[in-house]
């Protein structure tokens, strides 16, 4: 067993009085993709930016590689790829120089850096906007080159914040592509998204964040499978409906003008309650991680 | 500060650099326009008004000057507007600190690179000065080291203002509070020794400018070397002290 790639016990982060993370830790191995997720204010990108050492953590415990972050956060800088939340390509350089220019701040000399701008410029498609001002650039591959620019320096980890938030789903897959490969080549991934079905589709592990702490923590079916049982029942929210499940003592959780059952092993409960109260709709589908965030995080709006 | 600013600065300056050798005619053409214009109407425009001081002729007497305000404006402006421009709206320092660049090299490579603006603007008005005879070659090419330490240390305060200001708008403040009356006290267009006496004094303990523009005569006018020694001396010991305002004060601003 490799050495895990990031330790955190009870991390913290302070503005002023609010506290951004509060008490978080976890353990990212070696060669997974480990999720972040949580919504908005969860404290993702705080996290995230102690992590990449550009944050200065209130307290806690904080390693990566090893290497404690605030004694060694150039050590650590020169081992990680980081693509922030907000776009910061260089906007007065092409889409080549963004990648040169970013090479010469780890160091790397002239002609590997032209090399690796080559390479990356290939793996993520942007042959033609090879010396294209940053400004004529699509949402998506501004990601993309955002994320060619974090793997400059070869990074035995790479850390995204919101990687695919706000793309269209082309763009999101082939980011996802991308994320993949470079795992199987043995890097790193720590990512924060918004989108479940995405993290439950490619995540190894995953935390789900809210108000600064950690809910949970695990493989995405694991955390489905023990938090939610495997399937979910989608009903009408009737008096009879309602009256029925009292009654049977089956617990739900009521949305809108539907009642949802999560459980085990839906069709016995299915004959029945077509049977004592015959709804007009019923649905059964398996859990998903979405169900698991919004019965932990709240249906609430967080914005 | 010990290790945390390295060898590594350079690339902060260089990165600053290659947008400059794209943009240079833009960002260089002006000031040196500015600067004629102000030879031309004040050195033999209003000159021909005023009687030679301290047996120099007027014209003469302003290019120093003219130099020393050019110096200012290139650095200051460059740490004022320019970084202000790449910390807030490009970003470009959040993501340089997730580099092994320290945010200390960061604002260290800025400075550099006000002074740097501040040699290259005087390496192209010399020649043009003295196309007009108003500064003597190669004599004068001693106002390239001044360039550079005025460069330093008004690269240092530009910063510290970018480092205080809410946005870009107020950054004129600075300007109107602080620049300008500092170009009308400095013995800038005429003799700081015809302002009353405080505020002769006011002008050389607290005006950068005032000390650069005597450093600049001293340099280029024959003078008492007296007076520009103590004015190195001031800009030396200022310079220190306004790049470690200027470092601690963007720290603060940058790391949260
Ligand atoms: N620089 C800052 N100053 C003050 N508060 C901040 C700062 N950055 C983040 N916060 C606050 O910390 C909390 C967590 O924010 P963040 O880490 O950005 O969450 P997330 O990325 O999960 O949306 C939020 O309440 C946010 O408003
Ligand atoms: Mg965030």
């Amino acid at each position: 067993m490799p050495a895990p790639v990031i330790v955190a016990e009870g991390l913290l982060k302070r503005f002023g009085d609010l506290v951004a993370v509060d008490g978080c830790s976890f353990v990212v191995n070696e060669g997974e993709v480990f999720g972040f997720l949580g919504p908005n204010g969860a404290g993702k990108t705080s996290t995230m930016r102690m992590i990449s050492c550009v944050s200065p953590k209130s307290g806690g415990r904080l390693e990566v590689f090893g290497l404690d972050v605030e004694r060694h956060p150039r050590e650590i800088k020169a081992l990680i790829g980081v693509v922030s939340q907000e776009n910061n390509l260089d906007p007065d350089l092409s889409v080549f120089e963004n990648l040169v220019v970013f090479a010469r701040f780890f160091e790397i000399d002239r002609t590997e850096a032209a090399r690796r701008a080559e390479e990356l410029i290939d793996f993520f498609g942007l042959r033609e906007k090879r010396d294209t001002a940053i400004e004529f650039l699509s949402g998506g591959m501004k990601r993309r080159l955002t994320i060619a620019r974090a793997l400059i320096n070869r990074p035995r980890l790479v850390i995204l914040d919101e990687p695919t938030t706000g793309l269209d789903p082309q763009a999101r897959s082939l980011i996802w592509e991308r994320l993949r490969e470079l795992r199987g080549r043995g890097s790193t991934v720590l990512l924060s998204t918004h989108y479940l079905e995405e993290a439950e589709r490619f995540c190894d592990r995953l935390v789900i964040m809210d108000r600064g702490k950690v809910l949970v923590d695990g493989r995405p079916d694991e955390i489905v499978s023990s938090y939610m049982g495997r399937s979910v029942v989608e009903t009408v929210d009737t008096p009879d409906v309602i009256a029925f499940l009292e009654r049977e003592e089956i617990g739900f959780e009521r949305f809108g003008d539907l009642v949802h059952i999560t459980i085990d092993s839906a069709e016995p409960l299915v004959h029945r309650l077509v049977e004592d109260c015959n709804p007009e709709r019923l649905f059964v589908r398996s859990a998903t991680l979405e169900d698991v965030f919004l019965r932990l995080t709240g249906r609430g709006l967080k914005d | 500060m010990k290790g945390r600013v390295s060898w590594r600065v350079r690339h902060v300056w260089e990165r600053n650099f290659r947008v400059f050798v794209r943009t240079w005619k833009v960002s260089f053409l002006p000031p040196i326009f500015d600067s004629l214009f102000f030879l031309v109407a004040l050195g033999y425009g209003l000159g021909q008004f005023v009687q030679a001081i301290d047996g120099v002729e007027y014209a003469r007497f302003v290019a120093p000057a003219i130099v020393a305000i050019g110096i200012m404006n290139a650095s200051y402006y460059e740490t004022t507007y320019g970084s202000f421009v790449r910390m807030y709206y490009q970003k470009t320092f959040d993501a340089l600190i997730a580099t092994p660049v320290t945010i200390e090299e960061v604002i260290v490579g800025e400075i550099l690179w006000g002074a740097t603006k501040a040699v290259v603007y005087t390496a192209l008005i010399l020649p043009l000065l003295a196309l007009f005879g108003v500064i003597s070659l190669p004599g004068s090419l001693i106002l390239l080291g001044l360039a550079l330490l005025g460069g330093l240390l008004f690269g240092a305060i530009g910063l510290c203002f970018t480092a205080w200001t809410p946005s870009i708008d107020t950054l004129s403040y600075p300007q109107f509070l602080f620049i300008t009356p500092m170009m009308v006290i400095s013995g800038t267009f005429f003799p700081i020794e015809s302002l009353p006496m405080p505020i002769q004094y006011v002008a050389f303990a607290l005006m950068p400018l005032a000390h650069l523009v005597s450093l600049s005569r001293a340099l280029t006018l024959p003078a008492p070397a007296q007076m520009g020694l103590f004015s190195l001396l001031w800009l030396v010991v200022v310079t220190v002290v306004v790049v470690l305002i200027a470092v601690r004060q963007m720290r603060r601003r940058l790391v949260v």
